[in-house]
C-alpha cells in the first residue's frame, strides 16, 4: 500500500500552489527558449554516419558496381535485385540494381559488405514519395548526397 | 395582432405540445428534454407577466438543476425495453385512471370558469411593485418579513427530506458492508 | 419608444453580436499559440504575420469539412444539439454592461441590451440552460463515452451552480442589488483612499472570498481545466462532441469559447467594476476630449469604459487559457469533494460572514 502522507494545510489549501504554477507557466510562455525547429529553414545537424537514401557510386560516369552479388546476399530485408550482366570489354556490371525503399530497414549492412565501395547511404533523410517507390538503377547512380 | 397576445400564442403552444409529447413519448429521456420545453414555455409566460423574477427562478431552479438531475437518473438507471403495453393492464386499473383524470380535468374547467379575467390580480399590481423597488426587492421584503414564518417553514422540510434521504443512503450501505 | 433608442437598441445587440462572434477566432488563435508558448514551442506561425490567419484557416476548413453523422446516433437531438449549446451562451450576454450611461436627448442611453432587475440571475438561469446542449449531445451520439461525458457534465454542473449562487448573495447584499448595471455603476465609489492611490470600490476588495469561490465554480461551469471532465481526452476520448465534426464540432467549440467570455464579463462587472475606467484611463479620456476629433456629450467617456470593459475581460480570457496550461484535470471524486465538502461551506461562511460585517456597519 502506498504510504499515506497527509500535505500540510498550506499545501491542501491549493490556492497558492495555483498561483505558483501559474507563474511557472508564465515565465516558460515569457522568456523561455523555445524549443521548436522551424523545418524547412532549419535543420538539425546529423552525424555523418546517418544512414540515409542509398546511391552508387560510380567513378568517369561508370559504376562501381559489379555486380558481385554481395549486398542481396547479406542484405537481411532482402529489398536488393540485381540482374548481371557482361559489358564489351567482358567487365562483369548490374544491367538491373534495384532497390525496394519501402523494405529496406537502412541497417547499412549492404555498404559494409561492398568489396568495391559502390553501394553507399548517404545523408539525406527527406525520403516521401507519392507511390511505393522501387529505386532504379539511373536514380542510384545520379550521386546524390555523394560526400 | 400585438407583440404581448402573439408572444403569448406561441409560448402558450410550446407549452401545450411539449406537455402532450412529454406524455407521449416513448423515451424517458426525450419526456425530459420535452418538459425541460415546457418549463421554458412557462417561464416565457411568467415572464409576459411581469414575474421576471418568477421565470428566471423557474429557470433556473427547474429547468437548470431539477431536470439535468432528472435526465442524470435516467440516464444513469440501465432501463429495458419501457413497457407500453395498456391490454395488459387491469379493467379496475383503466377505470379509475380514467375517473381520475376526468375529475382533474373538471377541477380545472371549473378553476377556470371561475376566475374572473385572466390578467394578474391581488395586493401587489405593476405599480405597486414597480413602487417597492421591482420584483426581486418586492418578493425578498414579504419573504423575509410577513411571510419569514412560512419561509423557514419550508426549510425544515427540506431539512426533513435531507435527513430521511441521508438515513436512507446510510441503511442500505451498511447493509451491504454486513453482507460482505 | 423613440426611433433613437430603436436604432441604439439595434447597435448595442450588433456590437455585443459581433464582439462574442469576433472572440471565437482571436481565442482559437491565442489559445493554440498561448499554449504553444507556455509549452517552449512555437504554434502555428506560418498564416500571415505570427501566425495571425491561422484561426481564418480553421474555420474554412471548418465549413468545407463533410458534415457527416454516425449511423448510430438519435437523428434529432443529435441535430440540435450544438444549437442548444450555443444559443443561450450568445443569449446571457444581455444583462451584462459594457459602458456606462449617457444622458442623450430626452432619454438616459443605458449601454446593455436587457435592463432586467432580476440582471445577474437571468446570466445564471440561461447559462444553466446550455448544459443540456451536452446532455443532449452525449445521450444522442449513442456512445459509452459520450454518454459518460454528459453524465459528468450534469453532476458538475448541478454541483457547482450552487457554489455559484451563493458566492455572489454577498455581493448582492453589500451592493442591495441584482442588477448588473446597478453593480457595476457602485463599483465606481472609492472604498479607501491609501494616500495618492484610491482602491476603488471593486467586488474583489470587498470579497475576496466570494471571488475565488465564484472563480473556481465559473470555471467548472464553463467545463474549462482543470474541471473539464466531461471531455476529458485522456479517459474519455473527447466525451460528449466524440461523434461530432465539421461545423457542429465547430458550434461546441463556439459554446465553450462564447461561455468564456461571458463568464469573463460576469467576473468583470462583479468583482472589477466593469465598465469602471482602468487607472490611467480616466487622464487619457480626457486628453482625448481636449483633441476634439470626437462629438462631444460624453462620447469619449463612453468609448473608454467600453475599452476598459473589454481590457479586463479579454484579461480574464487570457486566464481562462492561462490556467488551462498550467493545472492537470481533476479526478471525479476530487471534483466533487471540492465542490460539496470546501466550496459550497466556504460559500455560506461567506454569506454569513458578510451579513455580520453589515450588520455591525463596516460594509
Amino acid at each position: 500500500m502506498l504510504a499515506q502522507r497527509k500535505p500540510s494545510l498550506l499545501n491542501r489549501l491549493y490556492l497558492i500552489e495555483v498561483v505558483r504554477g501559474l507563474a511557472i507557466t508564465m515565465k516558460n510562455f515569457l522568456f523561455h527558449k523555445k524549443v521548436t525547429l522551424q523545418f524547412p529553414e532549419q535543420r538539425r545537424d546529423y552525424s555523418g554516419r546517418y544512414r540515409g537514401q542509398h546511391y552508387i557510386k560510380s567513378v568517369n560516369g561508370v559504376e562501381n558496381c559489379t555486380a558481385c552479388m554481395l549486398c542481396p546476399t547479406v542484405c537481411p530485408a532482402e529489398c536488393i535485385h540485381i540482374v548481371a550482366g557482361e559489358r564489351e570489354d567482358k567487365e562483369k556490371y548490374p544491367i538491373k540494381f534495384e532497390i525496394d525503399s519501402l523494405r529496406c530497414c537502412f541497417c547499412g549492412m549492404c555498404e559494409e559488405a561492398c568489396p568495391k565501395d559502390a553501394i553507399k547511404l548517404s545523408n539525406i533523410y527527406e525520403m516521401s514519395q507519392k507511390n511505393r517507390t522501387v529505386y532504379e538503377k539511373d536514380f542510384l547512380l545520379e550521386q546524390r548526397g555523394n560526400k | 395582432m400585438d407583440f404581448p397576445l402573439l408572444a403569448f400564442s406561441v409560448f402558450s403552444t410550446i407549452a401545450i405540445l411539449g406537455s402532450l409529447l412529454v406524455i407521449f413519448k416513448k423515451n424517458p429521456v426525450s419526456s425530459a428534454f420535452a418538459l425541460v420545453l415546457v418549463f421554458f414555455a412557462f417561464a416565457g409566460l411568467y415572464a409576459l407577466l411581469g414575474a421576471h423574477l418568477v421565470a428566471a427562478l423557474q429557470i433556473l431552479v427547474y429547468a437548470g438543476a431539477i431536470m439535468v438531475l432528472f435526465v442524470f437518473v435516467i440516464m444513469l438507471l440501465n432501463q429495458d425495453e419501457p413497457v407500453h403495453d395498456l391490454e395488459a393492464t387491469g379493467v379496475i386499473y383503466r377505470v379509475v385512471s380514467a375517473l381520475t383524470v376526468t375529475a382533474l380535468g373538471a377541477i380545472l374547467v371549473r378553476a377556470v370558469l371561475a376566475s374572473k379575467s385572466m390578467t394578474p390580480s391581488g395586493a401587489l399590481t405593476d405599480e405597486k411593485i414597480a413602487s417597492l423597488g421591482g420584483n426581486m426587492k418586492a418578493i425578498s421584503e414579504q419573504l423575509f418579513t410577513d411571510r419569514v414564518f412560512h419561509f423557514e417553514l419550508t426549510s425544515f422540510l427540506l431539512l426533513g427530506a435531507i435527513v430521511a434521504t441521508v438515513t436512507l443512503a446510510k441503511r442500505k450501505s451498511r447493509g451491504e458492508e454486513g453482507e460482505v | 419608444m423613440s426611433s433613437i433608442e430603436t436604432t441604439l437598441m439595434f447597435v448595442k445587440i450588433a456590437i455585443v453580436l459581433m464582439g462574442l462572434l469576433l472572440t471565437v477566432p482571436i481565442m482559437l488563435f491565442v489559445e493554440r499559440r498561448g499554449s504553444a508558448l507556455m509549452q517552449n514551442r512555437l504554434g502555428p506561425n506560418r498564416m500571415g504575420p505570427f501566425g495571425l490567419f491561422q484561426a481564418a484557416c480553421d474555420v474554412v476548413k471548418f465549413i468545407f469539412k463533410e458534415d457527416r453523422a454516425p449511423g448510430h446516433v438519435n437523428r434529432f437531438y443529435y441535430t440540435i444539439a450544438p444549437w442548444i449549446a450555443v444559443i443561450p451562451a450568445f443569449m446571457t450576454f444581455a444583462v451584462i454592461p459594457f459602458a456606462g450611461s449617457l444622458q442623450m436627448d430626452g432619454f438616459e442611453a443605458k449601454f446593455l441590451i436587457a435592463n432586467l432587475d432580476v440582471g445577474v440571475l437571468y446570466c445564471f438561469s440561461i447559462a444553466s440552460l446550455g448544459v443540456y446542449g451536452i446532455i443532449m449531445a452525449g445521450w444522442a451520439s449513442n456512445n459509452k463515452y459520450s454518454l459518460l461525458g454528459s453524465l459528468r457534465s450534469s453532476a458538475q454542473m448541478i454541483s457547482y451552480e450552487l457554489t455559484l449562487g451563493l458566492s455572489i448573495v454577498g455581493l448582492m447584499m453589500v451592493f442591495q442589488s441584482v442588477n448588473l448595471g446597478e453593480i457595476a455603476a457602485a463599483q465606481g465609489e472609492t472604498l479607501i483612499q491609501l494616500g495618492p492611490i484610491a482602491v476603488p470600490k471593486w467586488g474583489v476588495f470587498i470579497q475576496p472570498l466570494g471571488f475565488v469561490l465564484f472563480l473556481v465554480s465559473m470555471f467548472a461551469e464553463t467545463n474549462r481545466l482543470p474541471f473539464d471532465l466531461p471531455e476529458g481526452e485522456s479517459e474519455l476520448i473527447a466525451g460528449y462532441h466524440l461523434e461530432y465534426g465539421s461545423m457542429r464540432f465547430a458550434l461546441f467549440m463556439m459554446a465553450e469559447f462564447v461561455n468564456m467570455a461571458v463568464a469573463s464579463g460576469l467576473i468583470t462587472t462583479l468583482f472589477f467594476g466593469g465598465w469602471q475606467l482602468l487607472p490611467g484611463m480616466g487622464f487619457l479620456a480626457t486628453q482625448v476630449e481636449q483633441l476634439g476629433i470626437l462629438p462631444a456629450g460624453g462620447w469619449v467617456q463612453v468609448l473608454f469604459q467600453g475599452l476598459s470593459f473589454v481590457m479586463k475581460v479579454a484579461f480574464f480570457m487570457w486566464f481562462f487559457v492561462w490556467v488551462r496550461w498550467t493545472l492537470p484535470r481533476f479526478r471525479f471524486d476530487q471534483l466533487m469533494n471540492l465542490g460539496w465538502k470546501v466550496l459550497f461551506p466556504l460559500g455560506l461562511v461567506n454569506v454569513l460572514v458578510t451579513g455580520l460585517l453589515i450588520y455591525k456597519g463596516v460594509l
